[in-house]
C-alpha cells in the first residue's frame, strides 16, 4: 500500500486507526485508503483520462472493485453510520457503471458493424422487410390508379412536392424537371438538404413504429402513393422510362433506406402486439437494440442517396447512364445484405 | 431534519434494486421526472445559446440568415450552408447520443441534475440501446417541439388536434408508468437512474472518548432506533448550533436528564457514541431496533 500511497498524494492517509472507538468505524478506516484508491480510478475512467491511470491501477480495478463490493456487504451488517454507507453504495454503483459499462469503443463496433452486424440485422427482419415492400408497393399502385381515375387525385396527393411536375403539364416542361445541371455549383448544399430531410423521414419511420407499427405502414403508403401519382404522370406524357432512370439513380438506396427505416417500425409495433413468450418490455426492448442497428445503417445509405441524388442525378443525364448507377446500386446492396456473414450484436438484458 | 426527510420519503417510492453479478443488491433509485425534464431543457438550452452565439459570429462576419437561403453562386456562402445543415442534423441526432455513449452516460444538463441512463434490470448498457432510445427522441421531443412553433396545429383543423393529442401520448408517456420510462428508453431497455457522489464523511468515533462525562445506562440508550441514530448523525455532521440546542433539549425530555446548559455537541458526540456501540452490538447479534416505535431489542 505504501507505494500507492506516496505516488497518489492527492489520497490523504486515514487518522489512525486506533482512535476510532467503536468497531466499525475501525473498520471503515482499515479500508478507506482502498476506497479512495478506487474512487480516484473511476473519475479518472468516468472523465475519460485513461492515459491518466497507471498500470498498476487498471490491474488492482477488478481487486478494489470487488473488495469495496464485499466491504458494503459487511457495512450493511455492522455499521449504522449513514454517510458511509451511502458512499460506499455510490462508490459501488459507479464503479460497476465502469467495470460492467460498454465493452466496445465505437470505432470497434463500427467495424464489426459493417463487417457483418449490420446485413446480419437486415436479414433478421426478413418478414418485416416484405411487408415493408409490400406495403410499398401497393402504395405505389394505389397512387398510380388514384390519379389514372381522377387526376384531382394528384394534388391532395403531391401537394407542395410537385414544382412543375403536374399532370397536364407539356412533355417538354415534364422534360425539363428532369434535366440535371451542367455545372457542380450549389449541388453540396443539395445534397446535404436531401440528406438531412430524407434521414427525418426514415428516423420517424422508425420511431412511430412504436404505436404497433401502424403510423409507419401509414407514412410508408403516403410516400409511396406519392410516387405512384408522379410516374403516372410522366407514363401519360411518355416520359416513363426517363423519369424511372432519373428516380432509380438515387432511388435504388433511398427507397432501400426507407424500406429498412420503415421494416424496423414494423418489427418493433409487431414485437410489442404479439410479443409471444416474453414481456411486453423485454419484447420491445429486444426489438428496440436489433432494429438500432438496422437504423445506423438506414442513414449510412441515406448519406449515399444524398451523394447519387445531389451530384449523380444532376451530372449525369443520359437516362441509360442513369439507370446503370442505380442498378448498380441495387445490386451492391442486396449483395451486401444477403453476403454479409456476422451476428447481430448479442443483446443482454 | 423534517425538511430532509421528506423528500427522503417521496424518493423511497423510486427506490429499485438490482443484483450485480457479485450477488450485492445496490438500490438504484429512478430519476423523478422533474429532475428528467429539467435536464432536457438545460440540454435544449445549451443547444440553442450555441446556435445564437453560432449566428452572432456569423453576422459579425458580415453573413446574414438570408444570404444562406439563397447561397448559389458563392462557393465560400455555400460551404458555411452546408456545414450550418449538417450542423443542424448532428445536433438533432448526435448531440445526445454522443455523450450519453461516453463513460458517464449522460449529457451535460443530465450530468447537471445528477443522472444518467443505465441499462433496466442491471444489464450492460451497450451501443445499440442508446441508438435506439436516441432515435426515439425525434417523435418525442423533436417533432412536438417543431410542432408546436410553427403552428402547424392551428391551420389544420381537426386533423391539427388529432396530431397533437397523438404526439402528446409520447410527450406524456413517463408519467404513466411507475419508473418514468419515455418511449425511448422502453424501446431500448434503459432507463435514468440518479447517480449522486458521495463524499468520504469523516468517521464519527474520532472524537475524544467522553464516557467517563456522560455515562448512559441501558434504559436511557433503549429508547432511540436506528433511524433516530442517523437523524442524530445528520445533526451532528451539519453542526448546527441551533439545531444541536433542539435536539440536547429533545433527548434529555425522553431520557429524563435535565438539558445541561454546557457544550452541547460533546453531549451529543457522547450520546450518539453510545447508542451507535450499543445498536451496532445488537446488530451483530442479530437484533435490529429500526425506530424508537419498533418493540425489538
Amino acid at each position: 500500500m505504501a507505494p500507492a500511497l506516496f505516488r497518489k498524494a492527492e489520497i490523504e492517509a486515514p487518522p489512525d486507526v486506533e482512535a476510532a472507538s467503536l468497531r466499525s468505524d475501525r473498520f471503515r478506516l482499515e479500508r478507506e485508503t482502498d476506497w479512495r484508491r478506487l474512487e480516484a480510478i473511476v473519475e479518472a475512467l468516468e472523465r475519460n483520462r485513461l492515459r491518466r491511470i497507471s498500470d498498476d491501477d487498471l490491474l488492482a480495478l477488478p481487486v478494489l472493485y470487488r473488495q469495496a463490493v464485499s466491504s458494503l456487504a459487511v457495512a450493511r451488517e455492522t455499521s449504522l453510520d449513514a454517510a458511509t454507507l451511502a458512499y460506499l453504495e455510490g462508490l459501488v454503483r459507479r464503479a460497476w457503471f465502469q467495470v460492467y459499462g460498454p465493452r466496445t469503443s465505437f470505432g470497434a463496433w463500427l467495424r464489426r458493424f459493417l463487417t457483418g452486424g449490420w446485413s446480419a440485422a437486415v436479414r433478421t427482419l426478413w418478414l418485416d422487410l416484405c411487408i415493408a415492400a409490400a406495403v410499398m408497393v401497393a402504395g405505389t399502385l394505389a397512387g398510380w390508379l388514384l390519379v389514372a381515375r381522377n387526376p384531382e387525385w394528384y394534388y391532395a396527393l403531391v401537394g407542395e412536392a410537385a414544382q412543375g411536375r403536374t399532370p397536364g403539364a407539356g412533355r417538354e416542361a415534364l422534360a425539363e424537371t428532369l434535366k440535371g445541371t451542367a455545372s457542380g455549383e450549389g449541388l453540396t448544399v443539395f445534397a446535404a438538404y436531401l440528406f438531412s430531410n430524407n434521414s427525418g423521414v426514415t428516423i420517424m419511420a422508425f420511431a412511430l413504429g412504436f404505436a404497433f407499427g401502424i403510423p409507419t405502414l401509414l407514412l410508408l403508403i403516403h410516400n409511396t402513393a406519392m410516387l405512384g401519382a408522379m410516374l403516372w404522370v410522366f407514363a401519360e406524357a411518355g416520359l416513363g422510362w426517363e423519369f424511372a432512370a432519373w428516380l432509380s439513380i438515387h432511388g435504388t438506396t433511398e427507397f432501400g433506406a426507407i424500406l429498412l427505416g420503415g421494416a424496423a417500425g414494423i418489427h418493433i409495433g409487431r414485437s410489442m402486439a404479439f410479443p409471444g413468450e416474453r414481456a411486453v418490455l423485454a419484447a420491445a426492448s429486444e426489438a428496440g437494440r436489433l432494429t438500432a442497428q438496422v437504423m445506423v445503417g438506414a442513414v449510412l445509405m441515406l448519406v449515399v442517396a444524398g451523394l447519387l441524388e445531389g451530384y449523380g442525378r444532376q451530372l449525369i443525364e443520359a437516362p441509360i447512364a442513369r439507370g446503370a448507377v442505380g442498378g448498380t446500386m441495387l445490386v451492391f446492396w442486396i449483395a451486401y445484405f444477403l453476403l454479409g456473414r456476422g451476428r447481430p450484436a448479442p443483446h443482454e438484458t | 431534519m423534517t425538511a430532509m426527510i421528506a423528500p427522503r420519503a417521496e424518493a423511497a417510492g423510486r427506490r429499485r434494486e438490482f443484483v450485480t453479478p457479485e450477488g450485492l443488491a445496490l438500490p438504484l433509485t429512478v430519476a423523478s421526472r422533474g429532475a428528467r425534464a429539467g435536464a432536457l431543457i438545460l440540454d435544449l438550452t445549451l443547444v440553442c445559446v450555441g446556435f445564437t452565439i453560432l449566428f452572432i459570429l456569423l453576422l459579425a462576419m458580415g453573413i446574414g440568415l438570408f444570404d444562406l437561403t439563397d447561397a448559389e453562386g458563392s462557393p465560400a456562402l455555400e460551404f458555411i450552408a452546408l456545414v450550418m445543415i449538417l450542423l443542424v442534423f448532428l445536433t438533432r441526432y448526435a448531440y445526445f447520443l454522443t455523450f450519453e455513449l461516453g463513460p458517464r452516460g449522460a449529457t451535460p444538463g443530465k450530468r447537471a441534475l445528477g443522472i444518467r441512463v443505465a441499462a433496466r434490470g442491471g444489464g450492460r448498457l451497450t451501443a445499440e440501446a442508446i441508438i435506439a432510445r436516441n432515435l426515439m427522441r425525434d417523435v418525442e421531443v423533436f417533432i412536438p417541439t417543431i410542432f408546436l412553433l410553427s403552428g402547424m396545429g392551428s391551420n389544420l383543423g381537426a386533423a391539427g388536434y388529432a396530431a397533437f393529442a397523438w404526439l402528446m401520448v409520447f410527450v406524456l408517456f413517463p408519467c404513466f408508468n411507475r419508473d418514468n420510462l419515455r418511449a425511448g428508453d422502453l424501446v431500448a431497455g434503459t432507463w435514468v437512474v440518479e447517480a449522486p457522489r458521495h463524499k468520504l464523511a469523516q468517521a464519527m468515533s474520532l472524537a475524544p472518548d467522553r464516557t467517563a462525562t456522560y455515562r448512559f445506562g441501558e434504559a436511557e440508550l433503549s429508547v432511540y432506533g436506528e433511524h433516530e441514530l442517523q437523524v442524530l448523525e445528520g445533526v451532528l455532521r451539519q453542526d448546527n448550533p441551533e439545531a444541536q440546542r433542539h435536539v440536547v433539549e429533545a433527548i434529555c425530555r425522553k431520557i429524563g436528564w435535565e438539558p445541561g446548559t454546557g457544550d452541547d455537541r460533546a453531549f451529543l458526540e457522547a450520546f450518539y457514541a453510545a447508542l451507535r456501540a450499543r445498536l451496532e452490538q445488537n446488530m451483530r447479534f442479530g437484533k435490529r431496533k429500526k425506530d424508537k416505535y419498533d418493540a425489538q431489542a
